[in-house]
């Protein structure tokens, strides 16, 4: 194809279709919105899944997390009057130290206790979360220490009444004065503030499952586990609604830190193994991390491909539109098809024309589809503070199959007007 | 007209030519056994009643139909068993069209119109030389400020005016007419007659189609069809020699 011809066609497309502009925009509608909706709506979804996995990573993907967990109550001992009044479950400090001594692969135990309590200084009070862990917390969650420093293993050797707040806790508490050196009283105990941390969503940090105010997000205290241990002791007391009972937990949370990510899949049926064997009830759960990662990832697979298969449907629709148009301009040019094939147009030519023609029409409504495409996840994150995630892939995809509908749907009708004979084009009135 | 009258000057040469349409079961011969010699710079006009042949017989010339049989040489090549491809070449190259409802593009300018033609070759009509050629035709139909209009936005008259341009903007052969003036109120229709005439004395060939015998006085020769075949010719004297 010689290159004058081919923009002198696609000037003369531009022309045909400006011919009639109402019934060209209605008909790049269709293209508009398909190629929009796949932009935005890959922007959307990317943006989800990209905080989802981001919360994940921060869990640590080399991590394996486990939980104690409350066992559920035996059936033979339902009725209260049975029931002891003192209940043992949870991990135990020996599980810690199982876990570091005989499993190669890992890197770092650190266990953790984690009691509920108010925070007290001058006449605030503030629930939070007291978090008794070692120095070595610090490394396996990855936090960021925003002032000060963070619990060491001088404060955990002498049990010293120091913590590490919260910049979130420490503001509700201090208000405008400086926390650094200040003292808080928990429980009938004080403790000097050392350090504050940067709130990055580690599992401390978020909600607790069952707390629905979601409060504990950035209240916590972290404290030297030796002295969770000493001034808490083991045994937690709680009173609902006038009956009380008490739990007895050691450690609520243990993190394993592997030494890569190959060692986390290895590890899991270990642990769980080893904690079954001194375990009678399950009560603790593994999460990993790098599992709930993969599976964040599968889904996010399948999201997209629903999300494409939406996009081609719409764009399909598109298609058909712009066909079913191109179409009824055929005949309704049937005369100028005549004319130009009198005036020594050839059939490719006339094929040419009228596939760019829907090229021009399919290419113009994906330019402004992609523009609308762009725009609305970012007002989306603007007026929502969703997170939109526009990728450039999307942008290329959704444009590529707008230009592949043109010329798929712009096929048939050139092809019928090419066929056309000309003396009965130009005798068409 | 016999064979020593076709000099080497003969443009166009049809042999026996037959058409024969199928219509159902039922055969059609739309033309039965054609002879005719067109020589470089007459002008000759094609009547006949309704269903004579001469639609057949002008989309056979214009290269749009191909004969069932017989022979049909244009410029020395035989037409007649061409291509679709070439065919098309051959028209744009070697002829030129004049319709009786203008036949021009609507979403064209003037200027544009005229240059439809010159498109197909694959010429740069924005090249100076084409487009002066484009400009130089239009002036010579008497629209050279026009050059920017639509369609629309002329008259009949000055509508066909722009196909006559065109029809000479690729130097054509033969010019083929159909019922001109057909469209046209009798004064512009004089006037495009008379544009004719011109270019008939700048010596272009003209074949010309109409019914109407006012129309076909100004050819040399008048070619009478009936029934398929050519029942009479005429030759105008005083003009046929002009030349």
């Amino acid at each position: 194809m010689i290159p004058y011809q081919f923009v002198y066609t696609v000037q003369l497309g531009i022309k045909s279709l400006l011919l009639h502009k109402l019934r060209s925009g209605l008909t790049m509608l269709g293209i508009i919105f398909g190629v929009c909706s796949v932009i935005a709506m890959l922007a959307i979804g990317e943006g989800a899944s990209y905080e989802a996995q981001e919360r994940i990573k921060r869990l640590g993907s080399t991590n394996v997390i486990i939980n104690s967990v409350k066992p559920p109550e035996d059936t033979q001992g339902s009725s209260s009057s049975n029931r002891s009044f003192e209940v043992h479950y949870g991990l135990t400090y020996d599980d810690a130290s199982r876990l570091q001594h005989t499993l190669p692969s890992i890197e770092r135990v650190v266990p953790m206790r984690i009691i509920r309590e108010n925070a007290r200084y001058d006449q605030n009070e503030v629930p939070c979360q007291v978090i008794g862990t070692l120095p070595a917390y610090q490394l396996v969650q990855g936090v960021h220490i925003a002032k000060g420093r963070f619990l060491t293993r001088t404060d955990e050797r002498h049990a010293r009444n120091v913590c590490v707040l919260t910049v979130g806790l420490a503001k509700r508490l201090f208000g405008f004065r400086d926390p650094m050196e200040g003292v808080i009283r928990v429980q009938g105990d004080y403790y000097q503030v050392v350090g504050m941390l940067q709130e990055t969503g580690t599992m401390e940090q978020r909600p607790q499952k069952g707390d629905s105010d979601g409060e504990a997000i950035d209240n916590n205290i972290y404290i030297p586990l030796s002295t969770a241990r000493a001034r808490f002791g083991e045994t937690l007391v709680r009173r609902n609604s006038g009956s009380f009972s008490a739990e007895s937990v050691q450690l609520h949370r243990i993190v394993v830190r592997m030494k890569d990510t190959n060692g986390v899949l290895i590890a899991e049926p270990q642990i769980l193994s080893m904690l079954k064997r001194f375990h009678s009830k399950i009560d603790y759960e593994l999460i990993v991390p790098l599992q709930l990662l993969r599976e964040a990832e599968a889904t996010k697979r399948m999201f997209n491909i629903v999300l494409g298969s939406i996009a081609a449907i719409s764009l399909l629709v598109g298609g058909i539109g712009i066909m079913n148009i191109m179409l009824a301009t055929v005949t309704e040019r049937t005369r100028e098809i005549g004319v130009r094939r009198a005036l020594g147009a050839k059939k490719r030519d006339i094929v040419r024309q009228f596939l760019i023609e829907t090229v021009v029409l399919s290419v113009g409504g994906g330019l402004i589809g992609v523009l609308i495409g762009i725009l609305v996840p970012v007002i989306v994150s603007y007026a929502t503070d969703m997170k939109t995630v526009i990728t450039w892939w999307s942008v290329l995809l959704a444009f590529g199959i707008s230009g592949f509908t043109g010329i798929l749907f712009g096929l048939y009708p050139a092809s019928q007007a090419a066929e056309l004979d000309p003396i009965e084009a130009l005798r068409h009135e | 007209m016999s064979e020593a009258t076709a000099a080497e000057n003969a443009i166009i040469r049809i042999n026996g030519i037959h058409k024969i349409f199928q219509v159902g079961d039922v055969e059609v011969r739309a033309l039965r056994g054609v002879d005719l010699t067109i020589t470089e710079g007459s002008y000759v006009a094609i009547m006949g009643p309704s269903g004579s042949g001469k639609s057949t017989m002008l989309n056979i010339l214009g290269c749009l139909d191909r004969p069932t049989r017989g022979k049909y040489f244009l410029g020395g090549e035989n037409v007649a068993e061409m291509e679709d491809d070439i065919l098309s070449q051959a028209r744009g190259k070697r002829l030129g069209f004049i319709f009786q409802s203008y036949n021009l593009i609507q979403q064209l300018t003037v200027i544009e119109n005229i240059q439809v033609p010159l498109i197909y070759q694959g010429v740069d009509v924005n090249a100076p030389e084409h487009l002066k050629r484009a400009t130089d035709l239009a002036e010579l139909v008497g629209l050279g400020d026009r050059l920017d209009h639509r369609p629309m936005q002329l008259s009949g008259g000055q509508q066909q005016r722009v196909a006559i341009a065109r029809s000479l903007v690729n130097d054509p052969l033969m010019i083929l007419a159909d019922e001109p003036t057909g469209n046209l109120d009798s004064a512009t229709g004089l006037e495009v007659l008379d544009l004719i005439d011109t270019l008939n004395s700048e010596g272009k060939t003209i074949v010309l189609v109409t019914h109407d015998d006012f129309v076909a006085e100004r050819a040399h020769r008048v070619v009478h069809m009936y029934d398929g075949q050519i029942a009479r010719e005429v030759i105008n004297k005083g003009k046929a020699v002009a030349k």
